[in-house]
């Protein structure tokens, strides 16, 4: 029999003080009841003697020190679970918003999950096609992967994010079973909107599991939303093995949210004010992707950020570098001149594309072109900026042609069109045709064998 | 009652907890009913404080925590190699057995196998007199090492039971001694050590060999010694877990103790998986049977991930004390520091820099210092170095952990993300690391890798020091403009870079190259440098120069010439002595 504690001690920001409290859990889930009918929920984040903070997830509006009767419910914050999530929507705590109907539960789970036991993880080998040359050629993503899209305000990161679920979910293996689950996080409507239309358009939809907390959506909200839409991925991959991809946008609200939160509890703030612990807990999340022993699914997460400023030592992007397997880093430049998508692959990174490329799974001079691709690409950078002080006439004539295979690089091989989509193979023979712009003595990435077959022809 | 209090504040992984007045300082206990692991950190007179090593969520006030009067201890006995660890010394197989892919709270599981009977020859009999840290069994650890079972350090007096050799488990009794007050001590093949306090040593000894890793940049340029202590630092893909996992598989250690701390969980699959599939290019055994792996996620329990590093660097004195030369990778010592900032912040302690708090100094010392060339308290001799990794925020090396790291190591691996995003790996920046450790070293190189090794070193060194200086120029004018004397130095530098610091890890042998093949390539970069500046100062161009492929010919030598065919370099010479007189002859 649970006991209803009236009214409370303290509001402040998210939080409500209840005192006087005996038996309550941490983490625990209470319902807040307001003059007798409207509800809210909330979850005791700290206990101390016979006081209980709690946090209100749909903020404290209308809550008064008399009017509310808070009922501890003795479980932490869950979600059902069932096969026929697929095609849902939510909203930031995993409650249906689409007027289809409670979800008739199979299963109820945590949303906070459990740390994966890291002897049972499989690792990730398997290349996933997405189509966007910059991507598979230079920054391979490999099924169980979690490579975040770091981007700026204004860039197309929801564009590209769109491409790839298009592409890569969707292609020809669609013998596998597939879906996507789409997370929000303080984003604006006209975004999720064009998200549901992508997923519409690829004839996705059905497979989809959305979970939307909107940019004026309560901000203790936010703090559950990856956390629902990882455990329907989790439950989905492991349980029901299928291979989920896992779109996060926008972790930086997200960390925001969780600066606004922790400053109004009086924590102690890090660096630019977000808590010490913001390395925890978005590696809580980002560590919810992989592949398990034991299941034939898989999770891969596209987390993506905007760079306030554009700053990638800013801590939202440094901390994601640091936990995810790799990064796809947009750049502003490129896309002022027109290069879509502006991947500035120098910064970009794939942790695991080196064991899921090359002989046997793409092609066996892959590592070598990708490798000689991003070390004279670099070259370039050096050669630019030489041009800009003594004029590009001046230089030597190796210099020239870096300049040429520079653009031609950035125009034919990064930039393509949004719903271009070029296999793999033609990815390769691509990066060779543009290479050739440079002397064979230039190429010394390259083992001699892959050069006598691959640029003599 | 006696031996629990009652918790009264739950805050994170931080617990409060009263009516407890007999807790002792970083004792361990258990908390709550789920009995999850806990230490005692602060204690006052109504409360003590606990940080729980699991995750607390579902813990309720009222519930009990339980004393359990010693000190955060790992057990320390034959089962500890090809082991996979969680941070308080958890074997993640058996968690794995209890609760499937998912780390449960609250599981409870043996440190070490308890059933198993390992073949032990005893050394000691009836009536020996003996003292702390003498070896008292030995046991067949795993193919190539053997366990030496040894008395505690603590321990010491007359033998007055000892059982024959025979198969034993690590709880059998072994022996009995009684010391000097004619108290018995049982004596088993393992035993228990606090991680938090160091294991006694005979003495310090200075360091006098390297730590032999097969990376030419590490081993040539920026030496370690067996017992000193090295860091990496690098922003995010610059290579520190790479670098590590080279060290770990390649370097001449016995006995590797490796601790992702805080990091990715797949980085510990691929160590698992790499491991097992790969042989030792010295012993021919797989890599496995000398490691021993703690795995403490970045999604694990903030509370032991700080407890991992200590974890690790105990059993890898315990190594050190049977006689072995014991490398450590701790990967990465931020993380385990922001472990701290995150607690520090939870008690809410008055922070010093970045948020973290005023003792992260010397938390950080207290880890190195126990890194070292030791005489063992029986008499041999072993090695404990260390190698942590740095992951400095935003790849700043001015932020708190890199500079208080860099004040206690002697050899600092810089990582520099330039050289990553060009590819050039190991990006260690040759202008920003540096080893102290050279001067200790000279004699041992002199001795085995040849008297020239170090001097030639300082050629290759000063070389690419003038290509540094040089490229200030080419930024502004470009190199065409440059004469032909320093255009020989920027063709050498690129030489050295490409084929001499660049070192292809996925490469059949170059990702290992033992110390004489290192200093041949040295030698045949050195006759090149030296015969080409020769052809300048007979005035032919460097364009002639250029057009020969011989700089490229010796680029690729690290692919060309395999470990074992060093005679192959004699060919090299030759041939660099007839593009030499060819061109003379030319320009005749």
């Amino acid at each position: 029999m649970a006991v209803e504690y009236m009214g409370l001690s303290e509001i402040n920001g998210s939080f409500v003080v209840l005192e006087g409290v005996r038996d309550a859990a941490f983490e625990e889930i209470v319902e807040l009841r307001m003059d007798g009918y409207k509800e809210k929920l909330g979850r005791v984040v700290r206990l101390h003697g016979d006081k209980a903070i709690i946090q209100v997830f749909e903020g404290t509006e209308e809550i008064s020190l008399h009017n509310t009767a808070t009922k501890f419910t003795g479980r932490p914050m869950q979600i059902k679970l069932s096969e026929e999530i697929l095609g849902r929507v939510f909203d930031g705590l995993g409650q249906p918003i689409d007027g289809m109907g409670d979800i008739y539960a199979e299963v109820l789970r945590d949303v906070n999950g459990k740390a994966i036991n890291p002897v049972s993880r499989v690792y990730p080998r398997n290349f996933i096609q997405t189509g966007v040359s910059a991507i598979d050629g230079l920054v391979t993503l490999i099924r169980g992967q979690k490579l975040p899209i770091f981007s700026g305000n204004g860039l197309p990161h929801d564009q590209l994010a769109a491409q790839i679920v298009r592409q890569a979910s969707l292609g020809a293996k669609s013998t596998d079973k597939f879906a996507i689950v789409f997370a929000a996080m303080g984003v604006k409507n006209d975004v999720a909107e064009f998200f549901r239309k992508t997923f519409e358009e690829s004839g996705a939809i059905e497979r989809v599991v959305m979970f939307l907390n909107l940019v004026n959506d309560p901000v203790a909200e936010r703090l559950i939303t990856p956390r629902a839409a990882l455990t329907v991925a989790e439950y989905l991959a492991y349980e029901k093995d299928m291979h989920i991809l896992v779109i996060l946008t926008d972790m930086t609200s997200y960390a925001e949210a969780l600066r606004e939160i922790s400053s109004s509890k009086g924590e102690i703030p890090s660096r630019k004010g977000y808590p010490g612990y913001l390395y925890s807990e978005l590696a809580s999340l980002y560590e919810r992707a992989g592949i398990v022993k034991g299941s034939s699914g898989s999770v891969t997460q596209i987390p993506i950020l905007t760079m306030p400023n554009d700053d990638i030592t800013h801590p939202v992007p440094d901390l994601t570098g640091y936990i995810t397997e790799g990064q796809i880093v947009l750049d502003r430049r490129l896309y002022q001149k027109g290069v879509y998508p502006p991947i500035n692959i120098l910064p970009s990174l794939s942790r695991l594309m080196k064991d899921g490329i090359g002989e046997g799974y793409t092609r066996e001079d892959h590592p070598d072109i990708s490798n000689q691709i991003f070390s004279a690409y670099a070259h370039v950078g050096d050669v630019r900026a030489l041009a800009s002080v003594i004029g590009e006439d001046e230089m030597s004539d190796v210099d020239k042609l870096y300049m040429e295979f520079g653009r031609r690089f950035e125009a034919e091989y990064i930039n393509q069109n949004k719903y271009e989509n070029r296999n793999i193979l033609n990815t390769i023979n691509l990066g060779w045709d543009i290479i050739k712009v440079l002397p064979r003595s230039e190429l010394d990435r390259v083992k001699t064998e892959w050069l006598d077959k691959y640029y003599d022809n | 009652m006696n031996g629990s209090g009652k918790i009264i504040g739950i805050n994170g992984p931080v617990i409060t907890v009263a009516e407890c007045s007999d807790f002792a300082m970083s004792e361990t206990v258990y908390v709550g009913e789920s009995r999850l692991i806990g230490e005692v950190i602060r204690i006052n007179k109504e409360y003590a404080t606990v940080q729980a090593f699991e995750d607390t969520s579902g813990l309720k006030l009222g519930e009990k925590v339980y004393k359990t009067g010693s000190l955060l201890s790992i057990t320390l006995g034959p089962g500890i190699l090809t082991n996979i660890f969680d941070g308080i010394e958890r074997p993640l197989g058996a968690i794995e057995k209890e609760s499937g892919i998912y780390i449960d709270k609250g599981v409870h599981v043996e440190n070490l196998d308890v059933n198993k009977k390992w073949e032990a020859n005893i050394l000691i009999s009836e009536g020996d007199i003996i003292q702390g840290g003498d070896i008292i069994a030995e046991v067949q650890e795993t193919e190539g090492i053997v366990h030496k079972s040894m008395i505690p350090p603590r321990v010491s007096g007359t033998v007055k039971k000892a059982a024959p050799s025979g198969a034993y488990t690590i709880e059998d009794v072994i022996a009995e001694v009684e010391d000097e007050s004619g108290a018995l001590h049982e004596i088993r093949l393992a035993q228990k050590w606090p991680i938090k306090t160091p294991r006694p040593v005979g003495k310090r000894m200075t360091v006098t060999r390297p730590l032999v890793t097969g990376q030419r940049v590490m081993d040539t340029l920026f030496p370690l010694a067996k017992g000193g202590m090295a860091a990496i630092p690098g922003g995010f893909g610059t290579g520190k877990t790479m670098n590590q996992h080279q060290i770990a598989k390649w370097s001449d250690a016995d006995i590797i103790v490796y601790i992702g701390c805080g990091e990715r969980g797949n980085e510990m699959t691929q160590v698992l998986e790499e491991f097992g599939d790969l042989q030792d290019p010295r012993t021919g055994r797989a890599l496995m049977d000398r490691t021993m792996l703690i795995a403490n996620t970045s999604n694990m329990p903030v509370a032991a991930r700080e407890a991992s590093i200590y974890t690790g660097i105990t059993i890898a004195e315990y190594y050190r004390d049977m006689g072995y030369h014991v490398a450590i990778m701790a990967d990465s010592t931020s993380r385990w520091a922001e472990a701290l900032r995150e607690l520090s912040g939870r008690l809410e302690e008055m922070p010093a820099e970045e948020g973290f708090p005023a003792y992260l100094a010397s938390r950080l010392s207290s880890f190195y210092e126990r890194a070292g060339y030791m005489e063992n308290l029986n008499g041999t001799e072993g090695s404990v170095t260390i190698i942590g990794a740095v992951s400095p925020q935003g790849g700043d090396f001015s932020e708190p952990v890199t500079q208080n790291t860099k004040r206690l190591v002697r050899c600092f691996w810089a990582l520099d993300r330039n050289l990553s995003y060009a590819r050039h790996f190991p990006a260690i920046n040759w202008l920003t690391s540096y080893s102290e450790y050279l001067d200790d070293l000279e004699e041992w190189y002199a001795e085995n890798a040849g008297e020239d090794f170090l001097k030639h070193r300082a050629e290759i060194l000063k070389l690419l020091q003038e290509e540094n200086e040089l490229m200030e120029i080419v930024k502004l004018i470009g190199s065409d403009v440059l004469p032909d004397s320093q255009k020989v130095v920027l063709e050498m530098a690129r030489v050295v870079r490409l084929g001499f610091a660049q070192q292809n890890a996925y490469h059949k042998f170059d990702t290992y190259v033992p110390l004489v093949k290192q200093r041949r390539m040295m030698e045949v970069i050195l006759l090149l440098y030296d015969r080409s500046k020769r052809l300048i100062s007979e005035g032919i161009p460097m364009r002639l120069l250029k057009s020969e492929d011989i700089y490229d010919k010796v680029v690729s030598i690290k692919y060309n010439v395999g470990n074992e065919e060093i005679e192959k370099f004699d060919d090299y010479v030759k041939e660099i002595d007839e593009f030499y007189d060819r061109l003379l002859e030319k320009n005749k």
